[in-house]
């Protein structure tokens, strides 16, 4: 079976599977999930039963429910972030490499400037400022992690308006838009989806990390990293309840990775030795 | 040149078969043999699988090939069955390798006595002392300037020549009993060409070397083989002495290769007319690059359905002259006319109709057209963008245009690297032609392509001009082009034009001793051009010395 017209390999398969499942439950999770996301249906972090597979959590909700709400909500905030940071970066990027310039100079200081500023105490202060609401949540690190994609988007960016055919372009006297959206996108694709896969798993565990220090998705919505902070205090009792949404989160980042480099491997060929026999 | 073979199989390969690792046949059931100092020539279009052959004979492969058959015999020792180390410990000890590109080759972080001395040291032969006075010995040999302590440049301190010999020296470096020579010299400008040439081919004799020498130029490798050997798509066409291949080929592929030169008079006659209107003038233009003074003061005019040819070596300002038409490079002063106005310097002040009235073709077909576009998109874009026209009728222009350039219009949809370098070249001219220009400037159009391919490059470009009454100006190294399709040409040499004349006139009756230098090395199609060349400059010596 061939996906995007290659063949994964094994390790590919684990990832694309593990995705795959994962993105169903985001999705269909208020029809999946057995209770509702805040109901209290047991005791404090009970045992694992029947009628909840993976017990309950500190306040005694169906933990297998919240991880599955959870998992939804971490991974809508988290594509938004990506999405949102890969546009913004992409397009300073491409203007800054095309344009050239003071353009370039602005862009490239604006973007040492913040990438300067520690990304969590950056995070931590405007969330402490504008209070921790999703829109603001998403905006903030997008913003944030903008600035990384664009270091990659001018640098392709730069090898690609040296081409022939960008310089045609220019000859011909088209615009910067269509320079950038028809001659260098196009030939960027490949590594910037890479990247898009790798920026989704840094942002997924930068929000986990703002939920665990309190400052991410607040209660009662359900998010991984907030449930292995809400849950902690159970190890000192020996009990499994933050295992489970931690086990969550490294599934997803590790499946993510596993597919993009896999990806990656598509477009490097076997060298020297490996190439020989 | 074969009374030193003294006829002792050194290097016999049989039955070599190369797969890609897709499945695909790259190299099918050819069979090499080299005697002790004896020179094979390979010979073949890109994709002929020459160069392929040259690794192979390592037991090399390059990335994504690999070597499916056929046993590999050198000094008696099957290096195909040997493993990882025995092989690393044959390379570059019993067998070198010359690549094409030298500056490419190098490691930019070490000196070049270090680079050349890798090699003994690594295999254990010579000691550091030892290593570099024999390489002191190579670089005195190949004529390389201030052999004592020419080792301590870093690459970038050297030329390409200079540094192509200095590839020589370290193949040569252990001794070995073959060199693979891989286009030694395409990279290199006509005159350095013919100085690398004569070094190598002194080199190999010295040391009763037996080489491989592969190249796409049948002139050059007729200089320097005892033997030639012809390839296309990965088979043998045919093998014969030097001599019985340029002037008794059997296969009629062979005898085409060889006629691609030599017929450039008849065809200069079948030109288009040229009317006397002067479409672009030129008048004492000069530019810069930074404060480095480029382009010194030129002047140049162009008539309507007429071709310039602008000759010199790299470096020498010709595609600068190309940017300062364009508008890619605004010059500093001069001034510059088109059909009767004045053009601005810049491209941002050009109108939309200016730009597209003069058009480019570039020197690599790959890199001129977006390798992620539809042939259909490269092409009805300048349609759409300068015309304004709908879709429908850009795309019964794009199919005109495909048929002007003799392309199947079922190509249309398909993307660039779908094509052969030809076919990409042609989409280059369709493009430029798309625009309805009244003059294009080609930038060394076949200098990327395969002999027979830019033959019909040259003969589209010339059928083109003819029918559309096009003004070209073409910049070129090669002057084998120019004499093909220039009705007047211009030398440049150091951003100035030291002779500016009708072609015949150029040629026939060259003046200014660069053009004399230019014109007398390019390789003629003759076993003993090269030799006659050295003959003549010994005697030219010798007349000095007599004189002083």
């Amino acid at each position: 079976m061939k996906v995007f017209g290659h063949k994964p390999t094994l390790s590919a398969w684990f990832g694309l599977v593990v995705m795959a499942l994962f993105i169903f439950i985001a999705v269909f999770t208020p029809w999946l999930a057995p209770y509702g996301e805040s109901q209290n249906v047991g005791g404090t972090w009970d045992e694992p039963s029947m009628a909840m597979l993976l017990g309950a959590d500190q306040i005694g909700r169906d933990m297998l429910t919240r991880i599955m709400y959870g998992a939804r909500m971490t991974i809508g905030v988290a594509l938004a972030i990506t999405l949102l940071s890969f546009l913004i970066g992409i397009v300073e990027g491409f203007v800054s490499a095309v344009v050239g310039g003071w353009v370039d100079v602005f862009f490239t200081r604006y973007v040492d400037v913040m990438l300067s500023i520690p990304g969590l105490i950056f995070a931590l202060i405007i969330l402490g400022v504008f209070g921790s609401s999703i829109p603001v949540l998403i905006l903030t690190i997008a913003v944030l992690d903008s600035n990384r994609v664009f270091r990659l988007a001018r640098a392709l960016g730069m090898n690609l308006t040296v081409m022939e055919y960008v310089e045609a372009a220019r000859l011909r006297g088209e615009g910067l838009w269509w320079i950038i959206r028809r001659e260098i996108l196009p030939n960027a694709w490949a590594p910037l989806v890479s990247e898009f896969g790798l920026r989704f798993c840094f942002n997924f565990l930068f929000i986990a990390g703002l939920s665990f220090l309190g400052l991410g998705i607040q209660p009662p919505y359900a998010d991984l990293g907030g449930m292995v902070r809400e849950n902690a205090a159970a190890i000192n009792f020996g009990m499994m309840a933050p295992i489970y949404p931690a086990t969550a989160i490294a599934l997803l980042t590790v499946s993510v990775n596993l597919v993009v480099d896999w990806m990656l491997s598509i477009d490097a060929r076997p060298s020297g030795a490996q190439a020989e026999l | 040149m074969s009374e030193q073979a003294n006829n002792q199989l050194i290097l016999e390969i049989k039955g070599l078969r190369l797969e890609s690792i897709a499945g695909a046949t790259i190299v099918d059931n050819v069979d090499v043999r080299v005697n002790k100092g004896e020179v094979l020539g390979l010979i073949g279009e890109s994709g002929a699988g020459k160069s392929t052959i040259g690794l192979s004979s390592m037991s090399y492969a390059r990335a994504g090939v690999h070597i499916a058959g056929g046993e590999i015999i050198l000094g008696g020792t099957n290096i195909r069955a040997l493993n990882a180390d025995g092989r690393r410990d044959m390379r570059g000890k019993r067998i070198a390798y010359i690549a094409q590109s030298a500056t490419a080759a190098f490691n930019p972080a070490h000196t070049l006595m270090d680079q050349v001395c890798e090699a003994p040291l690594i295999h254990k032969i010579m000691n550091r002392t030892e290593a570099e006075a024999w390489a002191r010995q190579l670089f005195k040999a190949l004529d390389l300037p201030d052999p004592e302590n020419f080792g301590a440049r870093y690459p970038h301190q050297a030329s390409g020549g200079q540094l192509q010999r200095a590839m020589a020296a370290m193949a040569m470096s252990c001794r070995p009993d073959v060199l693979i020579l891989d286009e030694p010299t395409t990279a290199l400008d006509v005159t350095t060409q013919i100085e690398v040439l004569i070094l190598l081919k002194s080199l190999i004799h010295q040391y009763h070397t037996a080489a491989i020498y592969i190249t796409h130029d049948l002139a050059v490798v007729a200089q320097v083989a005892d033997r030639i050997k012809v390839l296309r798509h990965g088979k043998e066409v045919e093998e014969g002495l030097t001599g019985q291949i340029l002037h008794n080929a059997k296969q009629d592929y062979t005898a085409r290769l060889v006629a691609v030169r030599g017929a450039a008079a008849s065809e200069r006659a079948a030109q288009g007319t040229v009317k006397d209107s002067t479409v672009l003038s030129i008048k004492d233009c000069q530019a810069y690059y930074g404060t480095f003074h480029v382009v010194k003061g030129v002047s140049l005019d162009v008539k309507l359905g007429e071709t310039v040819a602008v000759v010199g070596e790299s470096g020498s300002g010709k595609s600068t002259l190309a940017r300062i038409i364009t508008g890619l490079l605004p010059p500093r002063s001069g001034e510059i006319v088109f059909q009767g106005k004045a053009l601005p310097r810049s491209l941002k002040e050009r109108s939309k109709e200016l730009k597209q009235r003069i058009q480019l073709v570039y020197q690599i077909p790959d890199v001129a057209i977006n390798p992620r576009q539809s042939l259909m998109e490269i092409i009805g874009r300048p349609v759409q963008f300068y015309f304004g026209v709908g879709r429908k009728e850009m795309e019964e222009r794009a199919r005109e245009l495909m048929n002007l350039v003799e392309l199947p219009v079922e190509f249309l949809s398909r993307r660039p690297g779908q094509l052969s370098g030809g076919q990409k070249q042609r989409v280059c001219i369709a493009r430029a032609l798309a625009a309805r220009p009244d003059m294009i400037i080609l930038d060394e159009p076949t200098s990327a392509l395969d002999p027979l391919v830019a033959e019909e490059i040259l003969t589209l470009l010339r059928k083109l001009q003819k029918e559309l009454n096009l003004s070209y100006i073409l910049i070129t190294h090669d002057l084998d082009v120019v004499h093909r399709i220039a009705h007047r040409t211009a030398v440049m040499l150091q951003g100035k034009f030291v002779a500016f004349d009708a072609t015949d006139k150029i040629f026939d009756n060259p003046e200014h001793p660069y053009t004399q230098k230019l014109i007398t090395a390019v390789p003629e199609m003759r076993v003993d051009w090269l030799d006659e060349v050295l003959e003549k400059r010994k005697q030219a010596k010798e007349a000095n010395t007599a004189a002083a």
